[in-house]
């Protein structure tokens, strides 16, 4: 007893003493911790001078993994980009990573809110529930969560959700993907009948869907022959579980390969095998400099300067805010030009330039159907409930409007052309 | 050169070398912080301590950490001190949760809360107890592998939350339950004033002195020990050993499930296969380190919680991954084990004298 006593005293006064010299260098972050009322009433008396705000801004981000997930370094490096733009210095920015989707997030947010955030994102679907916990409990801050559902029904004025409409990139990149299949086929490698293209997804959820069926749509609308399979990883993060869905698919002769899951699993198979890849949330170029394609993205650079903008003004936040191709939050990084067919930036030029001009819809009703007929009326479960009741029509003018009733993706009708080869477990 | 095993060593020697130990260890790491990054190790130092206590906030989360470890680590002792390999401690954790969260989701709102607690807290008890007892009926009738067996228990349990996840996910497939009853707080374990935490710190601590005094002073205390040391012993001094073996494991599953429903019910108020967040092993460190005593354990898990608190908080003040972080527990813990070694051992470098007279 005496010695692990001793043991630990003797810990705790090396950690004191070392406390002792550092905390001078500390102090300023640890004063606003005790009422954290007392400073809401400077965002609302806002002038011309909204320098000075920024000034003494503290924003704070909550990632569900680091810089090793795909996913999370696209946000990661969107905080840094939105702090460049603003003139934020590294210390107003406070990067939280590695926070499970339990009451860990609720306890980070608060401890933002202790270190003087008066702006917190928070980037994983699982975070929603934990981020309006806390902006119930500080209505004085603003919460902006990424991929979320309840910003439109929780009735929350602190309380936000954001998403882009990444549907339109997974669409030119799907273009960029058919072309590499036509170039394949001519090149006689494989027959057009052939030309089946693999998926690795994470789960079954909305977002998944409209992200693999819209890359699917851009494929086929230059290799018209192209059919998909997807299989599910149940996991959003699990690098040998999306290693081995990609091998499973490219086992069954799937030609190439594209990814909705966040590690390096599925781009690093496809390299190991030399199949084409098309991937997301990043290029891939350097792990894969054979086989990587192209890769579509959010941007979210524009939402957190928006957002941090807005906060700082004392203006509203856009409850549930849409990022587009127009507003810079949807891109597509370098093509590589060793792995890419000829012609493909021209090609997603033209498609980019027809979507953003309103010619060109990704789900325009004619391009698919489901069970051998066209859609011409589809409920969406837009709002969040316990049973999924479909609740909004989400189709008119001859095309499915998505993003458009809530940010996050609510497409999730399972198209012919598609094979699902398992729902969530691979 | 060789090694020979020491008598007991004097207090004050014994506490001596792990206080040079503990130095050594920082000496190391701040090398390390050096070489590797560049930064102030003082300062990195400074950041662990105040991600610790930084804010009353933060004092408080450190507490509820240590709480959930220790209450986790509670549960393996009785196993371990019997030299029964019980690593399914994070399976237990896990189905202990997932029967608390069950009960939350199906009589949420259909019967008194207090009695919702109540069901809680012995369908979580019980979930725990079922999942350590299999592998120790299995061990007891047919002297199966208990490492594996228990090992192998874990992959079940995440499985099945993860099944349970989708079954009951709030987004259709996003295969999150999100938390449950967030409206209307059905099952949630109270809060005493607005200490959020206070409650679960409490039952703890109530569960470690009970704890204490069973593996000290009671019959069945003494029964483990003798089994630990020796299961010929134990068997020529007329103790059943199965019925020891299989009493201690639905104790030591029991005490897991609720540490599971203190994690959900009390903490996150819903589940997922992080839940348990690896404790069910780092649990197992804590109570060797302790020598299975439940009040050293106190110290040890506020150790081991205390480092994990310093080294997130350095990842994010100093931008560094959270690997390095890692890296700088596994050099203090390295050092920490290590010097037990110099504790029971000494090293002989020539031969002093002969044995044979």
């Amino acid at each position: 007893m005496k010695k692990v006593i001793a043991v630990l005293l003797a810990v705790a006064m090396l950690l004191v003493f070392a406390a002792c010299n550092g905390s001078k260098t500390e102090k300023p972050p640890e004063t606003p911790s005790t009422p954290g009322e007392a400073s809401t009433d400077a965002p609302d008396a806002t002038p011309a001078d909204s320098t000075g705000d920024l000034a003494d801004l503290k924003v704070g981000f909550i990632f569900l993994h680091d810089e090793n997930s795909t996913y999370d370094l696209n946000f990661i490096n969107a905080a840094k980009a939105a702090a460049a733009e603003l003139g934020l210095s590294d210390e107003q920015i406070i990067l939280k990573t590695n926070i499970p989707e339990g009451q860990e997030c609720f306890d980070t947010a608060e401890d933002l809110v202790d270190a003087g955030c008066t702006v917190i994102f928070a980037d994983s679907f699982g975070h929603e529930d934990f981020m309006i916990e806390s902006a119930k409990a500080h209505p004085e801050v603003q919460y902006c969560h990424a991929t979320g559902t309840k910003a439109h029904t929780e009735g929350l004025a602190n309380y936000h959700n954001a998403f882009a409409a990444i549907y339109e990139g997974r669409y030119l990149a799907g273009i960029a993907a058919g072309m590499k299949l036509n170039e394949m086929i001519e090149a006689g490698q494989f027959s057009a009948e052939e030309a089946k293209i693999g998926y690795v997804g994470a789960y079954t959820y909305a977002e998944v869907m409209s992200g693999y069926t819209s890359f699917f749509l851009g494929a086929r609308s230059v290799c018209p022959t192209a059919t998909m399979e997807v299989t599910f990883t149940g996991s959003w993060y699990d690098e040998t579980a999306e290693k081995e869905a990609a091998n499973k698919l490219i086992a069954d002769n799937c030609k190439l390969i594209s990814q909705h899951a966040d590690s390096m699993g599925a781009p690093t198979a496809c390299e190991l095998a030399g199949v084409p890849d098309v991937s997301y949330n990043g290029s891939t170029v350097d792990q894969c400099p054979n086989t990587f394609i192209v890769s579509s993205r959010i941007d979210w650079t524009p939402y957190f300067v928006y957002a941090i903008k807005a906060a700082v003004a004392g203006e509203a936040i856009d409850t549930d805010w849409t990022g587009t191709i127009a507003s810079g939050s949807v891109v597509l990084t370098e093509i590589n030009e060793k792995a890419a067919a000829a012609g493909t930036a021209e090609a997603i030029a033209e498609a980019k330039a027809k979507l953003e001009a309103g010619e060109l819809h990704v789900y325009d009703i004619t391009t698919f159907t489901k069970d051998g007929a066209q859609l011409d009326s589809y409920l969406a479960d837009v709002d969040t409930d316990a049973d999924f009741t479909p609740d909004t029509e989400v189709i008119k003018d001859g095309y499915f409007h998505e993003s458009e009733m809530r940010s996050a993706p609510y497409f999730d009708i399972e198209i012919d052309g598609i094979t699902l080869l398992d729902r969530n477990y691979g | 050169m060789h090694i020979v095993k020491r008598d007991q060593m004097e207090w004050y020697k014994s506490w001596l070398i792990r206080a040079a130990a503990i130095v050594a260890a920082l000496i190391v790491c701040a090398l390390v912080t050096v070489i590797l990054t560049h930064k102030d190790p003082i300062k990195v130092y400074a950041t662990m301590f105040s991600g610790a206590f930084g804010t009353p906030r933060r004092i408080w989360n450190l507490l509820q950490n240590i709480a959930m470890l220790l209450c986790i680590s509670l549960a393996v002792t009785p196993a371990f001190k019997m030299k029964f390999w019980n690593i399914g401690a994070e399976g237990q954790v896990l189905v202990g949760g997932l029967a608390t969260a069950a009960c939350m989701i199906l009589f949420g709102g259909k019967i008194p809360n207090a009695l919702l607690i109540l069901v809680l807290v012995i369908a979580s008890i019980l979930a725990g107890a079922i999942w350590a007892v299999i592998p120790a009926l299995f061990k007891a009738k047919w002297n199966t592998n208990e490492t594996l067996f228990t090992l192998m228990m874990n992959y079940v349990g995440i499985q099945l939350v993860s099944y349970f996840s989708m079954y009951w996910e709030a987004q259709k497939g996003s295969g999150q339950i999100g938390i449950i009853n967030q409206s209307t707080r059905d099952g949630w374990l109270p809060t005493i004033g607005k200490y959020e935490y206070l409650l679960n710190i409490i039952i703890v601590a109530v569960v470690t002195i009970l704890m204490y005094i069973y593996l000290k002073y009671s019959k069945h205390g003494y029964e483990i020990s003798v089994v630990g040391e020796s299961q010929n012993t134990a068997r020529y001094i007329g103790v059943n050993v199965k019925k020891v073996i299989i009493r201690t494991m639905i104790l030591s599953g029991a005490v897991c499930g609720i540490a599971g429903f203190l994690l959900v019910s009390g903490t996150n108020h819903t589940i997922n296969t992080t839940t348990a967040d690896g404790r069910g092993f780092t649990a197992i460190m804590v109570s060797w380190l302790a020598k299975f005593n439940p009040l050293f354990m106190v110290l040890t898990s506020f150790l081991l919680v205390f480092l994990q608190k310093g080294a997130n908080e350095i990842a994010t003040v100093f931008g560094l991954n959270k690997s390095f972080s890692d890296i700088l527990t596994g050099i203090i813990l390295f050092f920490i084990i290590g010097c037990e070694f110099f504790i029971n051992y000494k090293l002989v470098f020539r031969h002093s004298h002969k044995e044979v007279k």
